[in-house]
């Protein structure tokens, strides 16, 4: 009852500021936002997303003339940030960082969530696959590992690079199902995240790593670990020494984790328009990229019907390889 | 120019002094307050370090937290809360000792082993970083899985009194864990389709209710009756504190050396360090019925352990790029923000910022000393504050903590539900650290078993192969079979003696 009044009360604000929008379009135009505003985070303080939210925040903030705060709302596999940011008022205030995960809760029964709950800002960053040995592998190249893990019995050979059903683990799938192979022909050992998984590879407990170059970099740099190929349709300019699947095995399969700024579904077109023209304009800034470049982060850019498009293409991928792999419920 | 001579130059400049000094004054609060932590000043941090300079940046992270982690001893021996889940393995003993007069000898030797404790963490982060890390580098599930069953070995030794009731304590720890999504196989339990839930209990939400709120229910249940009450002494808290070093420089030693290790170990940090220290100190003492009486002994080598471990967890996140605690999570994400990619290559691309790194944490555990002692004294006038006062005080500082960590209500409830469980279970008897220990270890062990058994395709062998594996599990099989054996003994004897 209460939830209901308190929605129809912000309906009901949110209205009569649309009316003054209308009013007044050119005074409108300058007044939002007049507050700060928070930007959610579904993953922790240090990893990748997190420097992806911050560096858009701040670039936002000079744009925009109000503060960003980054506020992280961790756990779940991410069940909790994503349900946070859908669930938060449409007021253009709340708005957040949404990742691939978004096109796999559901899939997985953990969330009702779809990228539908959202309303689409614009999308940043891709980040396609790797795939890493430890640097005492006797597999040189891609193509060696390729044919050692056909020729290996089911489930002899390990794989990690992040949890049961993660992104890492949908990537690695998919490069089984174009070899010909079984979902499960190379065991998958979940981990905690893409660090870990380097370390136990390195420590000799798993064979092969998917996670994505620039996660695998310390470890490639250290010399414990050898990128072999990247799952994607170009080399990545900052990795260029590592080939693609397709160059080396003929296979043109690829994926990737992504990332994009979104809002809760009921925002007010003309805040979505100012937004997305600001994250347009941080996109191009000289300090994306040369953050973006720095840690290897790809960037690529979307409007909010482009982003649509591809969480819809991105959502049809993952669930047709969880089912394949039988990692979907409900 | 010379690298060393560069990173003094970056180091001794006037505006990273200052941040230096902002960031001490910042940390020894965080820390001496119940309910905030090391893991949240650094959080805090890198908002701000966004768009500093690297040297600066890193100072302020790496003063903050070494400050933090002393910090959490002063309210640990003054009122009984850790300030720091760090301080938490020794709180009681703390306590007690200030109940016996021995409050300034207690934060003596704390401010003291804790400076010396954390030098000998960076000598060690300094010297042999490399090989170090090489060395935990070697460690897959195998080994992780047994080092979590040491660990919770560890469990007997600091619960005091009924060791069915420590058991009690630690399962429950063990069952709490398993709220959320499971590690290995990504599906939810006894979450109740609550999202919050899925997202597990926050072990430092825990700690503050558990240790800060319980004590503040005990405090406000006895609030008009006197005695509990510890009445702030005015001395030199640096007397006997050389006795004490001549005394116990073993424990000294093996605790900051077990301080570096656990804290260079994925995972691993200055809570774990400073519990298993103190298991060690009273495990190894002459005297180990002295422990739990106020007895200093086990906070020599816990607080030099906790200190340490700061430095220690730096050694991985620097040359591999892998945290070794939760607060070097973080660092690792401000060190890509910086440039300062790490790797191997950290040392040779920007030799003189990570030489900088170097000097700041030995000048931090250097100012630790005054600026402890400065915090000392000024907590004990915080102390003269009416403790109707000062209790709601704390309990502000346990919210927002407690907020802090999950950055909604779901913290605040979290520390609630066991503030009030904490506090139950004291007053009957149960202690709360083997709960707290449960909680801190039984994901690793519930993962690394997990992980380790889909490894080796369910052969149970494969825990004793790997030379290091091999060698941690037939040593844990030992410990257990010796207290068993020592437990049938004493289970013998007593109907003889009754």
């Amino acid at each position: 009852m209460n939830e209901v009044s308190r929605r129809g009360l912000m309906a009901f604000g949110v209205a009569a500021g649309a009316a003054g929008l209308l009013a007044r379009p050119a005074l409108a135009q300058s007044r939002y936002p007049t507050r700060p505003i928070t930007l959610l985070c579904p993953w922790g303080a240090g990893g990748g997303t997190d420097a992806t939210a911050r560096i858009i925040g701040a670039l936002l903030e000079k744009d925009l003339g109000q503060p960003i705060n980054v506020v992280n709302r961790t756990g779940g596999n991410g069940v909790v940030g994503h349900s946070a940011i859908a669930t938060a008022q449409p007021d253009g205030y709340t708005i957040g960082i949404i990742t691939v995960e978004i096109a796999m809760l559901h899939h997985a029964g953990l969330t009702n969530l779809t990228y539908k709950d959202y309303r689409p800002l614009a999308l940043m960053n891709e980040d396609p696959p790797g795939v890493q040995v430890s640097a005492s592998s006797p597999y040189k190249d891609i193509k060696e590992l390729a044919e050692a893990i056909k020729a290996a019995p089911a489930g002899k050979m390990k794989a990690s690079g992040t949890g049961q059903g993660g992104i890492w683990h949908l990537a690695l799938i998919g490069w089984l199902q174009a070899m010909g192979l079984k979902p499960d022909h190379v065991r998958w050992v979940p981990s905690n995240g893409a660090a870990p998984a380097m370390q136990d590879l390195a420590a000799g407990g798993v064979d092969i790593v998917t996670c994505s170059v620039p996660e695998a970099r310390a470890m490639l740099d250290a010399g414990r670990a050898r990128s072999l190929a990247i799952m994607a349709p170009q080399r990545n300019p900052q990795f260029d020494t590592v080939p693609t699947l397709n160059e080396k095995l003929g296979i043109s399969y690829s994926t990737g984790a992504w990332r994009g700024i979104a809002a809760p579904r009921g925002l007010p077109d003309e805040m979505a328009k100012t937004i997305t023209a600001a994250l347009e304009r941080a996109y191009k800034a000289k300090e994306f990229t040369d953050f973006m470049n720095a840690r290897g982060f790809g960037t690529v850019w979307a409007d909010p019907d482009g982003f649509a498009t591809f969480m819809g293409r991105s959502d049809a991928a993952m669930g047709e390889a969880m089912r394949a792999a039988g990692l979907a419920r409900g | 120019m010379d690298p060393i001579l560069t990173a003094f130059g970056l180091v001794f400049d006037p505006s990273v002094m200052l941040v230096i000094l902002g960031a001490a004054v910042f940390g020894m609060f965080v820390g001496a307050m119940p309910g905030l932590t090391a893991t949240m000043a650094t959080a805090l941090l890198v908002p701000v370090t966004f768009f500093m300079d690297p040297v600066p940046a890193l100072g302020a992270i790496v003063t903050a937290t070494a400050m933090a982690i002393f910090a959490g001893d002063i309210p640990a021996a003054m009122l009984r809360m850790p300030g720091t889940p760090a301080s938490a393995a020794y709180a009681d003993e703390s306590y007690l000792m200030a109940r016996k007069g021995q409050l300034d000898l207690n934060l003596g030797v704390n401010v003291v082993f804790s400076a010396l404790g954390g030098i000998v963490g960076v000598f060690f982060l300094v010297l042999c970083a490399p090989s170090l890390a090489e060395m935990a580098l070697n460690f897959s599930s195998f080994e992780y899985f047994w080092l979590a069953c040491l660990g919770l070995t560890c469990a007997v030794f600091i619960g005091t009194g009924d060791p069915l009731k420590g058991f009690v304590s630690l399962l429950l720890g063990l069952a709490i864990v398993c709220i959320g999504i499971d590690p290995a196989a990504g599906v939810p339990r006894f979450t109740f389709d609550n999202v919050d839930l899925m997202s597990g209990v926050n072990f430092i939400a825990v700690m503050i209710g558990a240790f800060a709120v319980s004590e503040l229910l005990r405090g406000a249940v006895d609030l008009h009756r006197q005695g509990h009450v510890i009445v702030p002494q005015v001395g030199n808290v640096f007397r006997g504190v050389g006795g004490v070093m001549r005394r116990y420089w073993l424990n000294f030693i093996r605790g900051s050396l077990m301080g570096t290790l656990i804290g260079a170990l994925p995972g691993a940090g200055a809570d774990i360090a400073a519990w298993v220290s103190y298991a060690m100190a009273k495990r190894f003492s002459r005297t180990p019925e002295k422990f739990g009486t106020g007895h200093v002994e086990g906070v020599v080598e816990a607080g030099a352990s906790n200190n340490s471990a700061v430095a220690g967890a730096w050694i991985p996140a620097l040359v591999f790029g892998i945290p070794g605690d939760s607060i070097t999570a973080i660092v690792i994400g401000v060190l890509y923000m910086k440039g300062m990619n790490p790797g191997p290559t950290v040392f040779t691309e920007n030799p003189q910022f990570i030489y900088a790194v170097f000097i700041i944490f030995i000048l931090a555990n250097i100012i630790m000393v005054p600026l402890g002692w400065a915090a000392i004294k000024s907590m004990k006038q915080v102390l003269r504050i009416p403790r109707t006062i000062l209790l709601p005080l704390i309990l502000l500082f346990c919210i927002v903590g407690a907020f802090a960590m999950t950055n909604s209500n779901y913290g605040i409830v979290l520390m609630l539900i066991f503030g009030v469980l904490g506090w139950f279970m004291e007053e009957n008897g149960v202690p709360v650290a083997p709960m707290i220990l449960g909680l801190v270890l039984g994901e690793m062990l519930e993962q690394n078993f997990m992980t380790s058994m889909i490894k080796s395709d369910g052969l149970w062998l494969a825990f004793f192969e790997r030379p290091i594996a091999g060698a941690l599990g037939a040593l844990t099989l030992l410990i257990w079979l010796l207290m068993l054996g020592r437990g049938a003994l004493t289970a013998l004897r007593r109907p003889a003696q009754a």
